[in-house]
């Protein structure tokens, strides 16, 4: 479990941190979105305890990150979002390394450390230099040493980032089964639909500030004030868009790209977009699909942070 | 102890270092350079000698000339082997993971400073059957050059706990190097320069029916690791210092206190330094 008290960091004027407060369940995956420099790293380094906070706290299972470093490194799994390798150092002695940095017996190592290797694919590269493997090899890599010492909670700064559709995907796949294991894992990503395939919650954070908070339906749900829908029609597109048109509800409407279709902005309830259909069909519009086009989290992202960025 | 000995920090590091081919073309290199510096002053000696003989103070000549040459090579190469421990580990951006494991930070110190420096040690091993040509001709007692190799590896400590320090209070390994260098030219040449410069005061204003003493040589000196390892040859030297400074106290454990002192707040300001103190923002 980790919890962030009114966490923040300052350099001089600069307000990398403000007041972040956050309480992630045992087991659960917290996707951490935002633009670059928007604070995530911070957070991270913070709560790895590579950086103090200017103020406020943060517990990792319990343990105080200012008054039990060590206690919270011995639960921690970090994986940083630049990372550097050690050349002439072979997989398998760099896992060893850091294995027995955590204090982690040899015997106990030579049985855990082949494990580890299946689990990011690459007990096949175990003899190789680590400075001669691929950028997604050496992400996998660094994943397996941060699961070196079974950590409970895992701190993953942008796993997937400058990846290979390929690599994205078998990356991916390992956080799921690290999901499935029972991490509790902190991650953040740019690559936001598969945060929103793979979290349970999210958290949105622009100038050092959470702004958004929750599951991703919750978090799109706090979109639907306004929602995008498309209307197709067989015949007389013009005869639906003078219908539309005048409804209060509706707004900057136009005839898309595809034939016969128009697309407007709506803004009113469930209940009224129900009503409006209704009329649509009795006031004889030939529609043949009436649809809302689902805000993916990129859409969300982009949405919520553009509102900040504005006040 | 066990833990230190088996400590991976320094497994790694003597696993990094000593499987570069490099590593051993260097002690190649060097040993060549000092044999034929050896066997050409041999040469030189027997020629320029009528009777053909290298005799044993001539000898002791050439340990002496030996001991300076390692002196200096320690003091040239020790800033260059640990002024980028730490800096170097920050630049490859593998020092932040390193920090997150839970090997204390003593540890990770320590084990850099003994690994950077156990290059040198070797460097300084390897030659010792070159010293033993100095055995052939008589001149210099085993026992000198024990103090001497031992006064190798206590100054090679100190100096190489500067260059940690530096490494880690400086983020930049090329300033951190350049600072390092700076002070163990300071400590190298310029004590001596000041202790000349203090002496030749207290001989030009001295002169008087009561011989006044200046007590500023003995401290420049004190800290001087080539006046150091010549008073061990020429304690001669040493009386003359100790008459004009007043101050009686062996001078070599003068060094022996300074540079302990040196090399124990190095040690543990590097300690204190290399993870941030999450207490203070």
């Amino acid at each position: 479990m980790i919890e962030i008290i009114d966490l923040s960091k300052r350099y001089g004027n600069f307000t990398a941190l403000n007041s972040l407060n956050l309480q992630i369940e045992k087991g659960s995956v917290f996707g951490f979105v935002g633009q670059n420099g928007a604070g995530k790293s911070t957070t991270f380094s913070i709560l790895a305890t590579l950086l103090a906070p200017t103020s406020g706290t943060a517990y990792i299972n319990g343990y105080n990150i200012q008054k039990e470093p060590k206690m919270v490194r011995r639960q921690l799994g970090y994986m940083p979002d630049f990372f550097g390798v050690y050349d002439q150092l072979k997989a398998i002695e760099y896992l060893h390394f850091y294995g027995a940095s955590y204090g982690i017996p040899l015997a106990e190592r030579e049985k855990l450390i082949p494990q580890l290797l299946d689990l990011v694919n690459l007990a096949h590269k175990k003899d190789s230099y680590v400075d001669l493997l691929s950028r997604g090899m050496k992400q996998r890599l660094c994943l397996a040493r941060s699961l070196i010492h079974d950590p409970e909670v895992l701190i993953l700064d942008e796993p997937a980032s400058g990846l290979d559709p390929r690599a994205r995907v078998e990356m991916r796949e390992i956080l799921k089964e690290l999901k499935n294991m029972g991490k509790t894992i902190l991650i953040s990503s740019h690559i936001l639909p598969e945060l929103a395939e793979m979290c349970d919650t999210i958290g949105i954070i622009d100038q050092g500030k959470l702004v958004a908070e929750g599951s991703v339906t919750e978090i799109q749900a706090q979109l639907k004030g306004e929602r995008l829908i498309i209307v197709k029609t067989y015949r007389d597109i013009e005869k639906g868009v003078s219908f539309f048109e005048d409804d209060p509800n509706v707004s900057k409407l136009k005839i898309g790209d595809e034939e016969q279709t128009l697309r407007f902005v709506y803004k009113g309830s469930d209940q009224e977009q129900s009503v409006l259909l209704k009329k649509a069909i009795i006031n004889d519009i030939a529609i043949t699909s009436f649809s809302e086009i689902e805000t993916d989290l990129e859409d969300v992202f982009m949405e919520i942070t553009k509102g900040v960025e504005l006040s | 102890m066990k833990n230190f000995v088996i400590n991976p920090v320094l497994n790694k590091e003597f696993k990094l270092r000593f499987r570069s081919f490099k590593s051993f073309l260097g002690i190649l290199f060097y040993l060549l350079a000092l044999g034929l510096i050896i066997v050409g002053f041999v040469f030189i000696e027997s020629l320029s000698n009528t009777t053909g003989f290298f005799k044993p103070d001539q000898s002791r000549t050439i340990f002496i000339m030996l001991s300076f040459l390692q002196l200096a090579l320690i003091l040239f190469i020790t800033p260059g082997l640990t002024a980028g421990v730490i800096s170097s580990e920050r630049e490859r951006q593998t020092l932040n993971i390193l920090l997150t494991t839970t090997q204390s930070s003593a540890s990770i110190v320590l084990s850099k400073l003994i690994s950077s420096l156990s290059y040198l040690l070797l460097l300084i091993v390897a030659s010792l059957p070159l010293y033993s040509f100095v055995f052939l001709f008589g001149g210099i007692s085993p026992g000198q050059v024990l103090i001497t190799i031992s006064f190798y590896m206590f100054t090679m400590l100190v100096f190489g706990s500067l260059g940690v320090l530096f490494s880690t209070l400086i983020r930049k390994t090329i300033v951190s190097m350049v600072t390092t260098y700076g002070v163990t030219l300071f400590l190298a040449g310029g004590t001596a320069f000041l202790t000349i410069i203090f002496m030749q005061f207290a001989n030009r204003y001295g002169y008087s029916a009561t011989p006044s003493t200046n007590p500023l040589p003995y401290f420049t000196a004190m800290l001087n690791p080539a006046i150091i390892l010549f008073s061990t040859f020429e304690p001669d030297f040493i009386r003359e210092l100790t008459t004009n400074t007043g101050i009686k106290f062996p001078l070599w454990i003068s060094y022996l206190i300074s540079y302990t002192v040196i090399f124990i707040a190095a040690i543990l300001l590097s300690i204190k330094k290399l993870r941030p103190n999450m207490k203070k923002g």
